[in-house]
């Protein structure tokens, strides 16, 4: 089972060179730590940057340059500034490769819920309505199951949705899966964790076919 | 030339009125018009409807309106950092209307440019296109969106001259230059006014006629949210 180091670690291989990459907050954003310093990349922050680099070292901190987490960033060479509007400009237009974004849940048919708990949690959609509709690579970090255990990976989100039919990819704690218009594809398994595992942890339709193979890491 | 100078705060905002509906930039903390905020909870100005990607946090930016009771309506796309926000809106206190940002920085925009409104795919099959007109372009579908009317439109820009050009700073920039011209008011606050000529017209991000009253702003506080370094 991977922690969401792990799971960052194994999207950052979907990382591919020449990729604009759109990363979202929590698990997305660990990913930027493991993509191969031998391609290029570049990430986009939709409040306005494209070349985001690491954190600032303790003293640089700028409050004018943050990235959608609302935390102090630096610029890379390379790097622009933009408003929102030419940012979402480049979303809905297509020309960022590549979204990684997380989500309360999933459905077998790419829809995704992740904005909002009717009557508990409304915290809003931020960029990620735009980014679902627009984006046509999005993998979605996940863990597999909530704290009391349920599956996140369902038939129908039960949850408002966030965008509909819009999954290609989901990594999760347990697996690799694509999305199939029959529903969940097995790709790979998590170190140590078994077919029957993973089938127990999905509520939606697993496609299993011939010999799953082991993520590997590095 | 045109001068858009005003000599202060409270000249920049003559005109607010109880009910009015009031554009604010800034994504977060970053790039929000603090001075022209400050004199808006001052005035104490009720039954606000206030268009902003995010409502500040608890003690600063648009938060100091809702601890006040200041705003019946936000409309923003992102409010996960203010508890009172939250508090508010599912008390049912604050009449909340949450859309996606791309379409929040196109409905501006749009106001900006002529439209009177827009296609766009955010939201289709989501309860955000819920009543709303949709239609199909090359196999896709798209949601019809409304341009926003706005009363005043506050923004904070970095540098400015008394023209009212204006040039902004790394991701302060945000939804700052979406919402000038956008509303029936624009009225820009900046960290550094200048004379007409100083700027260079090329590295200019808003030109002047967008703006329609410009001052020197004091006392930025820049309050960073999520302070997040790494050790050399």
């Amino acid at each position: 089972m991977l922690d969401k180091n792990g799971i960052a670690k194994r999207i950052a291989k979907e990382v591919k060179d020449g990729y604009y990459v759109n990363l979202g907050i929590g698990i997305p954003t660990l990913v930027a730590n493991f993509v191969r310093d031998d391609i290029q990349v570049e990430f986009q922050s939709e409040n306005g940057i494209l070349g985001m680099g690491p954190f600032p070292f303790e003293g640089e901190e700028d409050a004018d340059l943050i990235n959608a987490g609302k935390q102090t960033i630096t610029a890379l060479p390379g790097a622009s500034f933009f408003d929102s509007a030419l940012s979402f400009g480049m979303i809905r237009g297509q020309h960022v490769d590549l979204t990684i974004l997380g989500a309360m849940e999933v459905a077998e048919n790419g829809d995704i819920a992740n904005w909002k708990i009717p009557g508990k949690m409304v915290k809003g959609m931020g960029g990620a309505m735009d980014l679902v509709a627009s984006a046509e690579n999005i993998i979605v970090a996940m863990m597999h199951t909530n704290k009391a255990g349920d599956s996140k990976l369902l038939k129908r989100c039960s949850l408002p949705l966030t965008g509909v039919g819009c999954v290609t990819k989901i990594v999760s704690n347990l697996a690799v899966l694509e999305v199939t218009k029959d529903g969940f594809k097995l790709l790979e398994r998590a170190p140590g964790v078994s077919v029957e595992e993973i089938q127990a942890a999905t509520e939606g339709k697993l496609i299993v076919e011939g010999e799953i193979p082991e993520m590997q890491l590095n | 030339m045109i001068i858009k100078t005003v000599d202060n705060v409270q000249d920049a905002v003559k005109g607010v009125k109880d009910g009015m509906t009031f554009m604010l930039g800034g994504f977060g903390l970053c790039g929000i018009p603090e001075n022209a905020i400050s004199e808006l909870v001052r005035l104490n100005l009720k039954n606000l409807t206030c268009i902003s990607n995010n409502a500040g946090v608890d003690d600063f930016g648009l938060g100091q309106l809702l601890h006040k009771k200041q705003i019946d309506k936000m409309v923003s796309s992102y409010v996960g950092e203010n508890a009172i926000f939250e508090k508010q809106m599912l008390s049912g206190e604050l009449d909340v209307e949450l859309i996606p940002q791309g379409t929040l920085a196109a409905r501006c925009q749009a106001a900006q440019q002529g439209f009177p409104a827009i296609y766009t795919p955010a939201g289709y099959g989501t309860e955000v296109a819920q009543g709303k007109e949709t239609r199909e372009f090359d196999g896709k579908m798209y949601v019809l969106e409304e341009a926003f009317k706005a009363d005043f439109a506050f923004v904070k820009a970095w540098k400015g001259d008394k023209a009212g050009n204006l040039i902004f700073k790394g991701t302060a920039r945000n939804f700052n230059p979406a919402m000038c011209g956008s509303a029936k008011i624009t009225v820009a606050e900046v960290e550094e006014l200048v004379e007409p000529g100083e700027l260079d017209p090329n590295h200019i991000h808003i030109p002047g006629i967008f703006v329609q009253r410009i001052f020197q702003g004091k006392d930025y506080e820049k309050r960073i949210e999520q302070r997040t370094v790494r050790t050399k």
